[in-house]
C-alpha cells in the first residue's frame, strides 16, 4: 500500500503546482497550496506506517498547524489586496513586474 | 484482514481523491472549486484511518475540512466572489505550456519512484484500542520545544491576520 499511497500523493501534488501555474484567481491559488500541503500529509503518514514510528503522524500535526496560521495571514492579504483593486484576479497586481 | 476489500477501498478513496482534484482546478467558481477540495480532503482522511493514523484523520477531517476551507468560503462569500467571472482566469498559452511542462516533468519523477520496491511492512504503530497515545507521547516528549514554538506562530498568525485585515485610520 505504501507505493500506491506515495503514487496518489505525488499525484495531487503535481494537481496542486499545475494548478498554481495556471490559475489567475488568488483564493483559488491559496487552495492549490493547501492542496499541495495534504499531498505532503499523505507521503508523510505512508512512511510513517512503513517504518513503523509515529513520528511523522506528529509531523503531519505541525504541517497542519502552520497551514492554519498560512491560511488566516494569506487571506487577510487578500482581503486587503481587495480593497485596494476591488478584485483578487493576479492580472491586477503587477506593481513588481519589471 | 480482508486483504482484497482493503485493497479494493485503498483505490478507491485514493483515485477519487485525484478525481476531486482534477475537478477543483478545473472549476471557475471559487465556491464550487473549494467543495471539490472538501470532497479531496474527506478522502485523504479516509486513506489516513486505513494507513493506522486514526488520529490523525480525525483531525484532517477537523482541521482541514471543518476549519480552514470554512474560512475559505467565508472570504470568498464576503468578497462576494461567488459567481465566475466573465473572462476566464486561465492564464493563456505560456503558462499552459510551462504548467504542462512541470506537469510532465513531475510524471516522470512519479514513474521513477514506482520502480522503488518498499521493505515488507512492519507492525502497526497504534492497535485498535489505543490510537492517541503513540502521537501524543514524542509530541510531548520528543517534540515539546516545536510543539510550543508551534504556540507562538499561532498567535504571531493571528495578530498579524488582525493587523492586516484592519481598516488604518486614514486608508479608506
Amino acid at each position: 500500500m505504501i507505493a500506491e499511497a506515495l503514487f496518489f500523493s505525488a499525484v495531487l501534488f503535481t494537481i496542486g503546482v499545475v494548478g498554481v501555474l495556471t490559475r489567475r484567481n488568488a483564493i483559488i491559488i491559496f487552495m492549490c497550496v493547501e492542496l499541495m500541503l495534504n499531498a505532503v500529509n499523505l507521503s508523510f503518514i505512508a512512511l510513517s506506517r512503513l517504518h513503523g514510528s509515529a513520528n511523522g503522524q506528529v509531523f503531519v500535526l505541525f504541517v497542519m498547524t502552520i497551514a492554519a496560521a498560512e491560511a488566516a495571514v494569506g487571506l487577510a492579504i487578500i482581503i486587503s489586496i481587495f480593497r485596494h483593486h476591488k478584485s483578487v484576479d493576479l492580472r491586477n497586481i503587477n506593481l513588481l513586474k519589471g | 484482514m480482508n486483504t482484497l476489500l482493503y485493497t479494493f477501498h485503498f483505490y478507491l478513496f485514493g483515485l477519487i481523491a485525484i478525481a476531486s482534484a482534477v475537478a477543483f482546478v478545473t472549476r471557475k467558481s471559487p465556491v464550487a472549486a473549494a467543495l471539490w477540495l472538501v470532497n479531496t480532503m474527506f478522502c485523504l482522511s479516509a486513506l489516513y484511518v486505513m494507513l493506522d493514523a486514526q488520529f490523525i484523520g480525525a483531525v484532517q477531517v477537523l482541521v482541514y475540512a471543518g476549519a480552514i476551507m470554512v474560512v475559505f468560503l467565508f472570504v470568498v462569500m464576503l468578497l462576494n466572489l461567488g459567481q465566475a467571472s466573465d473572462v476566464s482566469d486561465i492564464r493563456g498559452l505560456g503558462g499552459r505550456l510551462t504548467a504542462g511542462l512541470v506537469g510532465l516533468a513531475m510524471l516522470a519523477e512519479l514513474v521513477a519512484l514506482s520502480r522503488i520496491r518498499f521493505p515488507q511492512l512492519t507492525q502497526a504503530v497504534s492497535d485498535q484500542t489505543n490510537v492517541v497515545n503513540p502521537v501524543s507521547a514524542p509530541l510531548f516528549h520528543q517534540y515539546l520545544l516545536p510543539f510550543e514554538v508551534t504556540s507562538v506562530v499561532l498567535l504571531v498568525a493571528v495578530v498579524g491576520a488582525v493587523v492586516l485585515a484592519k481598516r488604518g485610520p486614514n486608508v479608506s
